[in-house]
């Protein structure tokens, strides 16, 4: 009989449990790791094909105030840029590191990327690279990501899994860019486009609250409906009488008097349109919905442990209902942009998967308001990039270009991120005992 | 008992809670059946009975979580309806749930002020809530940091957050749902302590709970619940073994009869041990204990101490980190769950219902899940021989079902459990580990798991169990390993005291806990004289409150 039995006299309630590195977590690690590694070895291959100088221009010519453009040597940049990455890669793989030093470490490795894939990308090109561009183009394409991802953080919070994000806005682009012809009205376009957001979501909410339906399946099914519906609509009543039934009002960029002088800046922030401005009062305002009223601390407790709430005195459904309905409202919203702002007319199937982007970007942000907007920052200045690469004509394929990005999306969400945890009665239907 | 109660003026105790004929229908299962109860301020009032005897169900109902199909709640003899629980609340009605209503990631502030949120205009003032927190903490004198979330908190604090939570909105009538079952017994005491303060404040406390020896220790009156009715009222000096009939309706024993044990060499040899959980806590700590052919092992603790996961590590199910397990000499340290049953390994689930049966599955085909190889033939299923072992199987274990194609979800938790042991005892067996053998079942299957458990250990198999039941580990344990914060704390003799293990579970070592026990058997020891020589004081001075037992 062989037992170990060790003293554990003092232990104070408080104290920290002791931790070790679970099998789970060594496997993140070095998954990162190696991923990191082969970002960084495919930087290392592209310093055979890089030459010349890279230009960064931060303004452009229509700024009122021109500020110089950046030169980067290319070989040098992007050569330590891989090293970069290659040390970051190896000090996942080799070593445990701190939390504090893995976020570093994932920072660098993000970061030296962008930097070496971009400066590989222009060095040596006739043109710059934009910069002033892309910061602004990646606002405006995230703005209906970051719409769309509020949706979802009410929707979740509150125990109630939207995969239906496209259907809403593309419902919302539609009854937009309807009343909008019809009225020449962009207040009451936008008005439209809540009023689809929030009659979708009222559906979601319907058969996932009421009748339980499995969620997942019934967000597909709305997707589904909404592309049949307003196709349907569109073939039948709009497009014979495209003329006045489909052209509706532009959102045009609006120009904060003042701020928008600001150097860099001042063009990337305060020359949106309206939908821009309206997007970043949106996380605030949820933000404080969220984490700073009474509801929003039952909506969090409806998602997290509705038991709870029920022995509380506090109405599951109804609470569940009222975080749905208003989700729909920034759901609506971001369907406005694809109409209002983007194109000013509905075509079918306008908002090509811009709605589960948008659900990628509240995942990673971990159900986060804010974090949930970073990300959805970031997928805007992924596909603006790609966008502005191919302007350059850089020597690969332009869809090639669209898919490094993503490379990028995963490194960073991957090492920076990690295991996310979802509100705990996401997505489960509440039984009364 | 209940009928003469019912026939007494209404109102006659001031402030009295009345559940009056309450019945409770599901399907064609009478939950409650015409259950009446008097729940009066300054009482503490015990409902003892079985899993499964509908206690819950009527607290429930009370608490406005369900309503009544027939009867009425009366509080002063005024009739009250409560059609959730936000009414049952503003009546005066506060739970402690047995599964704490808890949000885990929220601070113990926000758990309190849930559903009565202090602030202006909607918006949350978090500082009044954590004001509020202190205030009440203070006056109860029952400490917790506001802002604590209560993820991080140890269960008896959580549950401290509980009854604050019940207290914070004045309730005068709280109902305490097996309060017990997760702490360990010194937790207990202090609990008790907290009920009998809150009681000499004048309110009223119902403490619903299957343990014996609780109810003799606090109960100023017990009713005895039974299959959903109201069996009786028994008096707080009866004995376990009359509330034990009281409660299964029939004569039990609760020791098991068993020869002391004959251990041989070691079968199993677990030997530093170590397993994280998946965000690297460790929860099994440096484990290393053998477990002898011909011996019982139990391991005590309370929940939520690596119990689980050793059990689990041991099957298989859960990777280890560090260490070896031995089976009879080998390492099956690298085996998966499968190649371990197949090296003799029974194995006994502690959530049967998740792990331990397929519960649409018939009762024929649940007793041949984990060998079903060895009941096919080149693949196909050997019906006949399947049906000919449920029926050896559901006899010699006495699973009382209608047929072998029943399916087992619709079988009592007993039964259910007979299923699973009979299984896992029907191979030939190296090592038998079972987990909470017992949770869930009624008292009368208790005994006959029991005797099987031993009747395997007879035949020479090693055999561990995990028991966060002291009663059951005092029933079959021929040494207990005690585990606190996934470290063995010790590994002692069958016969230690309940004292010294309750403290060994706070992860005080064998000696000390032995030297602090010995401190307070004796200071308890005075109080219980003392209590005694008022008890026949009072008997003789008449004031005895009243307690005549009916039925």
């Amino acid at each position: 009989m062989s037992t170990t039995i060790r003293p554990h006299a003092e232990t104070p309630a408080g104290d920290q449990p002791v931790r070790l590195e679970s099998r789970e977590e060594r496997t993140h690690r070095l998954s990162v790791g190696v991923l990191v590694l082969l970002v960084g070895v495919l930087l290392a291959v592209l310093t055979l094909s890089t030459s010349g100088t890279a230009r960064f221009a931060l303004s452009d010519v229509f700024d009122e105030v021109q500020l110089p453009t950046l030169s980067l040597p290319g070989l040098p940049v992007v050569v330590l840029c891989a090293l970069l990455c290659l040390l970051a890669g190896a000090g996942f793989v080799v070593g445990r590191l701190s939390s504090r030093l893995r976020a570093l470490a994932g920072t660098v490795a993000g970061v030296a990327f962008l930097l070496g894939f971009l400066t590989w990308a222009a060095a040596g090109r006739d043109l710059p690279f934009p910069v002033s561009n892309q910061l602004s183009g990646t606002l405006t394409l995230a703005t209906p990501l970051v719409l769309g991802a509020l949706c979802g953080v009410l929707c979740e919070r509150a125990g109630v899994v939207n995969v239906s994000i496209e259907g809403q806005f593309l419902t919302a682009a539609f009854t937009s860019a309807l009343v909008g012809s019809i009225t020449g009205s962009i207040p009451l376009a936008l008005l439209a486009a809540v009023a689809g957001g929030v009659a979708m979501a009222a559906l979601l909410a319907l058969f996932a609250i009421r009748y339980k339906v499995d969620q997942v399946v019934l967000g597909v099914v709305l997707n589904l409906l909404a592309v049949g519906l307003t196709g349907f609509v569109f073939d039948q009543l709009v497009q014979p009488a495209a003329g006045e039934l489909n052209d509706a009002p532009l959102l045009t960029p609006v120009a904060v008097p003042g701020l928008s002088a600001i150097p860099l800046l001042g063009p990337v922030l305060f020359e949106q349109n309206a939908l821009a401005y309206l997007a970043i009062a949106s996380v605030l305002l949820v933000w404080f919905l969220v984490f700073r009223t009474s509801w929003g601390l039952r909506v969090r407790a409806v998602g997290e442990h509705p038991e709870a709430a029920d022995t509380v005195g506090i109405s599951v459904r109804g609470t569940r209902w009222s975080a749905v309905l208003v989700g729909g409202v920034f759901g609506g919203l971001g369907g406005a942009f694809f109409s209002l702002a983007a194109t000013g007319s509905f075509t079918k199937e306008m908002t090509v998967g811009n709605g589960f982007i948008a659900l990628a970007a509240l995942i990673m942000g971990r159900w986060h308001p804010v974090w949930a907007t970073v990300m959805a920052l970031f997928f805007g200045f992924v596909t603006q990039m790609a966008s502005q690469l191919q302007t350059l004509s850089t020597p690969v394929p332009s869809q090639f270009l669209l898919l490094l990005p993503y490379v990028a999306t995963v490194v960073a969400v991957a090492g920076l991120i990690g295991r996310v945890r979802a509100p705990a009665a996401d997505g489960v239907p509440y039984d009364k005992p | 008992m209940s009928q003469i109660v019912g026939t007494q003026a209404p109102g006659e105790v001031p402030g009295r809670l009345r559940l009056d004929r309450i019945t409770k229908v599901f399907g064609s299962l009478v939950a409650n059946d015409q259950v009446s109860l008097d729940i009066d301020p300054g009482e503490i009032h015990c409902l003892l009975g079985e899993n499964g005897a509908g206690k819950s169900t009527l607290m429930n109902q009370l608490y406005g979580l369900l309503q009544p199909d027939g009867g009425q709640i009366q509080i002063d003899g005024v009739p009250v309806r409560f059609d959730n629980p936000r009414q049952a609340i503003d009546a005066g009605i506060g739970m402690v749930h047995q599964h704490f209503m808890l949000v885990d990631v929220f601070t113990v502030a926000e758990n309190i002020v849930l559903g009565r949120e202090p602030g202006t205009a909607g918006v949350l003032n978090l500082r009044a809530a954590r004001q509020r927190v202190r205030e009440l903490s203070r006056r109860y004198r029952l400490e917790v940091d506001p802002d604590a979330r209560v993820e991080d908190l140890p269960i008896g604090v959580q549950q401290r957050v509980e009854i604050l939570k019940a207290l914070s909105n004045d309730a005068r009538y709280l109902v305490f749902d097996e309060p017990t079952a997760v702490l360990t017994p010194q937790e207990t005491d202090e609990l008790i302590e907290v009920m009998r303060a809150l009681r000499d404040e004048g309110r009223a406390i119902v403490f619903i709970t299957h343990k014996l020896r609780e109810v003799r220790a606090i109960a100023d009156r017990i009713t005895v619940i039974r299959r959903g009715a109201v069996v009786g009222e028994a008096p707080p000096s009866a004995t376990e073994s009359e509330l034990a009939e009281m409660m299964v309706g029939r004569a039990v024993s609760l020791t098991v009869a068993k020869q002391p044990p004959r251990p041989q060499g070691p079968r199993l040899q677990v030997e530093g041990l170590t397993v994280t959980s998946p965000d690297g806590v460790v929860v099994v700590d440096d484990v290393s204990l053998d477990v002898a052919g011909g011996e019982i092992v139990c391991v005590a603790g309370v929940q939520g101490n690596g119990q689980t996961e050793l059990a689990e590590a041991l099957l298989g199910t859960t990777a280890s980190n560090r260490g070896r397990i031995l089976l009879d000499g080998a390492d099956i340290t690298r085996r998966d769950p499968r190649g371990r049953l197949r090296s003799g390994l029974g194995f006994v689930p502690e959530d049967r219902k998740a792990d331990g049966f397929v519960g649409s599955f018939t009762v024929a085909e649940n007793l041949v899940l984990n060998h079903v190889e060895s009941f096919s033939r080149r693949g196909v299923l050997q019906l006949g021989r399947i049906e000919e072992n449920a029926r050896r199987l559901t006899e010699e274990f006495d699973v009382r079902t209608q047929s072998t194609t029943t399916s087992v979800a619709s079988l009592s938790g007993g039964n259910q459990q007979k299923v699973v042991l009979a299984r896992e005892l029907s191979r030939p067996l190296a090592l038998l580990v079972a987990s909470q053998p017992t949770r869930g079942v009624d008292v009368g299957a208790i005994e006959f798991l029991h005797q099987r458990i031993v009747a395997e250990r007879d035949k020479g198999t090693a055999v561990l169990i995990v028991s966060t039941e002291l009663d059951e580990v005092a029933a079959l344990a021929d040494r207990v390993a005690v585990m606190f914060r996934g470290r063995v704390v010790g590994v002692v003799d069958a016969g230690t005291s309940r004292e010294v293990l309750g403290l060994m579970m706070a992860g005080v070592p064998h000696e000390e806990a032995l030297a602090a026990a010995s401190v307070t058997t004796a200071a308890e020891e005075e109080a219980r004289l003392e209590a005694e020589v008022a008890e026949h004081v009072a008997e003789l001075t008449g004031h005895e409150p009243q307690e005549e037992q009916h039925g």
